[in-house]
């Protein structure tokens, strides 16, 4: 299985657009972490301001931790859709290539071949989130210093011990592992039915824009809807930074979208098992 | 009749001029007690309990330096101290004499029988409107204090003491302050309403400050630009 796993791996960082996603998210934190650098004293003075009204602020509250936490709001959002890119086009891709044929001919079943493309897709994911992790934590740290983590949220601000912290990261980050897992075993699930990996990916990408938009609206109508969406529990990484931290709630949307990988993943292998491969 | 009138208001005037002197003195041996604190830093722990703020208990350092300069610093943290309450140590209440000093009967605060004072800032331009003291006459310090702001509502004080009452320094600090509101619009925060049940809004206006001195280090001189600098 190792060896499947290395070649689905080679295929996929053979292709270039495995490394967009890699010099996007390295974009984005790099230009956040200038503009903080650069502008950082405003814009922590506007979010401040309520706080500001009541209380004198000492200490420093712009460090790298919070740079962190403001780059994985803003990124983890978007970050699903490069997940797409690259996981929409295992099987699709090589269905458009005209090799899906020629690779079941071999002697590998087709569950041992799906599961070593499904295992590099998610291999993929956690190289990308690992990669994310070390730019917006470590290099955050690097430039701007450890320091308690103050996270302003819309009727509560939570301090959170420097000594405390790190801890949350690496759990929020294990926690995005599997919400991005989930973005990639959908876009598995969907590049079974194409032949071109444009469709999976669209249809991947579309999917997610449409639950996260759901996800986002603050509508009556949509919050009946919102316990169903995973895209509402790809969210709860940030239940990591309450205090507490309400396991019931995280460990609650970690099994659902551990249902859903599960979910995705079957459906995949029982639609290719009964698959005609004609390309 | 008229002699008897004029003798009542006489014996009221001099009784109450003469408590007011009584109370005035007490206030200026409390102030001198103080005033032998030129600086000070102190180590302790700080409790913020406001609705809107989740902070843990921290230790902390807090420095003092004359006429009113005061700091919380958290080493390597953040800490937030209340605007109204800058002044959460006692030596900036009676920083001048630009005051006038009525006395208000007595009180028990924790068991101790204190005398009140009303303080009324004689200054236009103060944002103090009236500061309430009740002051230990034994011990000569300060149990408890209150003091009405245009600015900031009414702010309280209670302080224990312990070692280092023969420097009117508390062991532990309970202030009591008014907040204001505090929200931030959902776009900005990347906040998205979950769905399920609803989070209560949080609406208690009051906010408290507790700190627990664990050392003072008095007189031995403090860099101003510790008041100045966040690091």
């Amino acid at each position: 299985m190792w060896r499947l796993i290395r070649i689905e791996l080679f295929k996929t960082f053979k292709k270039p657009r495995t490394y967009i996603a890699f010099a996007a998210i390295a974009a984005i934190v790099f230009l956040v972490q200038l503009a903080m650098y650069a502008d950082g004293r405003q814009y922590m003075g506007f979010m401040l301001q309520s706080v500001e009204q009541s209380f004198q602020v000492s200490g420093v509250v712009l460090n790298g931790y919070f740079i962190c936490f403001l780059i994985l709001q803003t990124l983890l959002v978007h970050v699903p859709l490069l997940i797409a890119l690259v996981a929409g086009d295992m099987i699709a891709g090589e269905a458009n290539m005209g090799t899906l044929r020629l690779l079941i001919t071999k002697p590998v079943s087709r569950k041992g071949l799906l599961l070593s493309k499904f295992l590099a897709s998610s291999i993929y994911t956690v190289l990308l989130l690992s990669f994310m992790a070390f730019l917006s934590l470590f290099v955050s740290i690097i430039i701007f210093g450890k320091g308690d983590l103050m996270i302003m949220k819309s009727e509560m601000v939570v301090i959170l011990d420097s000594k405390d912290v790190l801890w949350r990261y690496f759990a929020a980050f294990g926690f995005a592992g599997i919400s991005m897992i989930t973005v990639a075993a959908l876009a598995f699930l969907l590049s079974v039915f194409a032949e071109n990996s444009i469709g999976p990916i669209v249809s991947a990408m579309s999917i997610i824009i449409v639950f996260t938009i759901l996800t986002s609206m603050d509508i009556p109508f949509f919050n009946v809807l919102k316990p169903f969406l995973f895209t509402n529990h790809m969210l709860n990484w940030k239940g990591f930074f309450e205090r507490p931290v309400d396991y019931g709630e995280v460990l609650r949307s970690a099994f659902i979208l551990v249902a859903h990988i599960v979910i995705f993943v079957s459906l995949t292998f029982y639609i290719f098992q009964k698959k005609d491969i004609l390309s | 009749m008229k002699f008897l009138s004029g003798m009542c208001v006489c014996i009221f005037f001099f009784t109450v001029t003469g408590f007011t002197q009584g109370e005035a003195e007490l206030v200026k041996k409390v102030r001198a007690k103080l005033d032998k604190v030129n600086d000070y830093q102190a180590s302790g722990r700080m409790k913020i309990d406001v609705s809107f703020i989740n902070a843990p208990e921290s230790e902390v350092s807090v420095y003092f330096k004359k006429p009113n300069k005061f700091k919380v610093r958290k080493q390597d943290g953040i800490s937030l101290l209340p605007k109204s309450g800058v002044s959460v140590n006692l030596n900036s209440i009676l920083v001048d004499e630009n005051y006038t000093i009525v006395a208000a009967g007595s009180a028990i605060i924790k068991g101790i029988t204190a005398k009140v004072v009303k303080l009324l800032p004689l200054g236009e331009n103060s944002d103090i409107v009236l500061t309430t003291l009740y002051i230990d006459e034994k011990a000569l310090v300060i149990r408890k204090s209150s003091v009405t702001t245009k600015e900031s509502g009414t702010y309280e004080m209670e302080m224990d003491y312990g070692k280092f009452i023969a420097w009117g320094l508390p062991d532990k600090v309970v202030f009591s302050f008014s907040t204001k509101d505090y929200k931030l619009p959902k776009g900005i925060t990347f906040e998205y309403e979950k769905g399920g049940k609803k989070q209560e809004q949080l609406k208690d206006k009051k906010g408290r400050v507790e700190i627990t001195y664990t050392d003072y280090i008095i007189n031995k001189g403090i860099n101003d630009t510790v008041f100045t600098t966040d690091k």
